[in-house]
């Protein structure tokens, strides 16, 4: 049993790969992405210095052989500081993501098959969380409960599910009409086992662009938080938002402070945006949901919105 | 037309209603009115109740929040617990104007080479050109906004301007005016609003390219443009007469989302380059717990938001009928 499936499931996901290896960009972006993870992980065994050590001599050092990318105001290495405050910012994107998108995934999957009054009121949230001035309702969350990484996990996932569950609403939508859910329904399988068995996996696809996409929003959006001090708090953790929002003041006369930190988000990002939509091609998956106004609103939500 | 128009208002009324009332709370949990003299021991339990009574915070929240709302709808905001006591709505009034001129230029900017860029791409599909402008895109949706606001700082506030040997730099970066000018200036005006509209715009035109390209692709795939082609009219006039027009539905439409988002979205652009706005406005309520600021500003941006979107929608409905007619 176990091995039919896993003989089934190795085919398609074959044919992502070699759809998604064609794609250069993404396979380049993949392979950054792979050592960015891997030199933050190791930053225990990179770095030149432990986390937060300070220099009291060496304060605001230019870029040098001890500090290749300086120090800051507490003589902290840059590079150190940057490789540990990178598993932060990877850990808090990609968790984010990943409960964002099990939580949009749920209620979209319940909103698409149950329909009827469940799916008004769902979808009447989901568009009311949806229109609101996103960055603004994250601030005051994140305002409201604190600035542990917990706290910034919490607030970033609580507001960034629904442009997901959009997404698997409208392809909820179309699948329920599908003969093997009439079928399986026919042999009597409830909501639940529906849902969970049959429509699941054929949205494998939506769910694994949905959370590169959400990862890169989480990102930036936690980056911008803890820039403006309301994220993940600058006394012992290091991220590279809230790097960059200790050392603005001192950008003129350390820019080693402030470059990097900023390089090392919009590569990231822009790496895992280019993931995201080389999955989109390798597992054909239309970007957006199945309406116009959807449409709008759901590409919106996973593509800009928080950041500006 | 008109059961469309009126069936989207009374839909977006409950919601208006229900965020004031999440606005009320937050800002409650936030700003934490009367929190001070609660926890001061030098204050006597009497002067206490006498004091909280005077500003009407010993009664329960769901009264507060009445009453607040029917001095919100009649236009009386407060006034400011931090700023000398001062009227509100002035305060908001002026910040809201800086704000929609900074939106407004962003935005028209944008859109017109977000435009530009998006027909080009879709016209040359899968050349170089076209990937070009797609990684261009890429780039301009990753880069973290106030970074690139840092950047431009640097490179003009001090790298361009040490390299030309220029003082004061070629483009000021920030504020709205230069230090002790009086009265207005366009130019000045202009100059100061260089920076932070780059800033914005980068990103702006990154996501209208995008939906320009894709809207125009789909357009030209329909009808209308065969006949426009069997006509034998020239390419040139077949993109741009039959083809652009049409896609451009999408990308204003979003344009108009996006001016609503934008109003409260301002933040970190605002707080970069120093600019008066709505966003820097509502951090300031934020963090000195100007409870009265930060109940007008949160909801004066809630509504800008609420209602765009509501004009996006009904602009929507009044071209494309067939939005009309669905689920609405």
């Amino acid at each position: 049993m176990a091995a039919a499936e896993a003989l089934s499931a190795e085919r398609p996901a074959a044919l992502a790969w070699r759809r998604f290896a064609r794609r250069r960009v993404a396979l380049v972006s993949l392979a950054i992405l792979v050592g960015v993870v891997l030199v933050t992980v190791g930053a225990e065994l990179l770095a030149p210095y432990p986390q937060g050590r300070t220099h009291a001599t060496d304060v605001l050092a230019n870029p040098s052989r001890d500090y290749l990318l300086g120090t800051d105001t507490l003589g902290r290495d840059t590079l150190s500081q940057l490789l540990y405050a990178g598993r932060v910012t990877l850990a808090v994107g990609v968790s984010v993501a990943l409960l964002a998108t099990f939580g949009g995934t749920l209620i979209g999957m319940v909103a698409g098959y149950v329909g009827g009054s469940v799916d008004s009121v769902l979808m009447r949230l989901t568009d009311t969380l949806l229109a609101l001035p996103a960055l603004m309702v994250v601030m005051m969350g994140a305002r409201m409960l604190g600035d542990s990484i917990f706290d910034v996990v919490l607030v970033l996932s609580l507001l960034g599910w629904m442009a997901v569950a959009r997404i698997i609403r409208g392809k909820v939508l179309s699948l329920r009409e599908m003969e093997f859910v009439a079928s399986a329904r026919a042999m009597g399988a409830g909501t639940w086992r529906v849902m969970f068995r049959h429509l699941l996996p054929n949205l494998v696809g939506e769910i694994a662009v949905a959370v590169s996409l959400a990862t890169a929003a989480a990102i930036l959006t936690e980056s911008v938080l803890s820039f403006l001090g309301f994220g993940v708090s600058q006394v012992d953790t290091p991220t590279w938002g809230n790097m960059l929002g200790g050392n603005e003041g001192f950008m003129t006369v350390a820019p080693w402070l402030v470059i990097p930190p900023g390089m090392a988000i919009a590569v990231t990002v822009l790496c895992v945006n280019f993931v995201g939509d080389g999955l989109r091609d390798a597992l054909d998956v239309r970007g957006d949901g199945h309406s116009r106004s959807s449409r709008r609103l759901s590409s919106r939500g996973a593509s800009t919105g928080l950041r500006r | 037309m008109t059961r469309f128009v009126l069936r989207r208002i009374a839909t977006m009324a409950p919601i208006l209603l229900a965020i004031s009332f999440a606005v009320f709370w937050a800002a409650n949990r936030i700003a934490k009115p009367g929190y001070d003299i609660a926890i001061n021991p030098r204050v006597s339990p009497a002067a206490r109740a006498a004091y909280l009574e005077s500003l009407g915070l010993n009664e329960p929240l769901p009264l507060r929040y009445l009453r607040w709302l029917g001095d919100f709808v009649t236009g009386d905001l407060g006034t400011s617990l931090v700023r000398n006591g001062s009227d509100v709505w002035p305060i908001v009034r002026t910040a809201l104007a800086n704000t929609l001129v900074l939106v407004g230029t962003a935005v028209v900017l944008s859109l017109a080479l977000g435009i530009a860029v998006g027909t080009v791409s879709a016209v040359r599909r899968n050349t170089f050109a076209d990937y070009a402008m797609a990684t261009f895109s890429f780039a301009g949706i990753s880069i973290p906004v106030f970074w690139l606001g840092l950047m431009l700082q640097l490179f003009f506030g001090l790298y361009l301007a040490n390299w030309l040997g220029v003082t004061p730099p070629l483009l000021p970066t920030a504020g709205l005016y230069s230090p002790g000018r009086q009265g207005f200036d366009l130019v000045d005006r202009i100059r100061h609003l260089a920076l932070p509209t780059m800033t914005l715009s980068l990103q702006l035109i990154a996501v209208y390219s995008r939906y320009m390209r894709a809207s125009l692709l789909d357009v030209m795939t329909s009808d209308h443009i065969r006949v426009a082609r069997g006509k034998g009219l020239a390419e040139r006039t077949v993109v741009i007469r039959h083809g652009v027009r049409n896609a451009l539905i999408p990308v204003t439409t979003q344009a108009a989302v996006d001016i609503g988002q934008l109003v409260g979205g301002l933040i970190v652009t605002e707080l970069v380059f120093q600019y008066p706005g709505m966003g820097r406005l509502f951090v300031d309520a934020m963090t000195g717990g100007d409870y009265p600021m930060l109940l007008a500003t949160t909801m004066i941006i809630a509504a800008a938001v609420i209602t765009m979107n509501l004009a996006a929608d009904l602009f929507y409905g009044v071209l494309d009928p067939r939005i009309r007619r669905g689920s609405g």
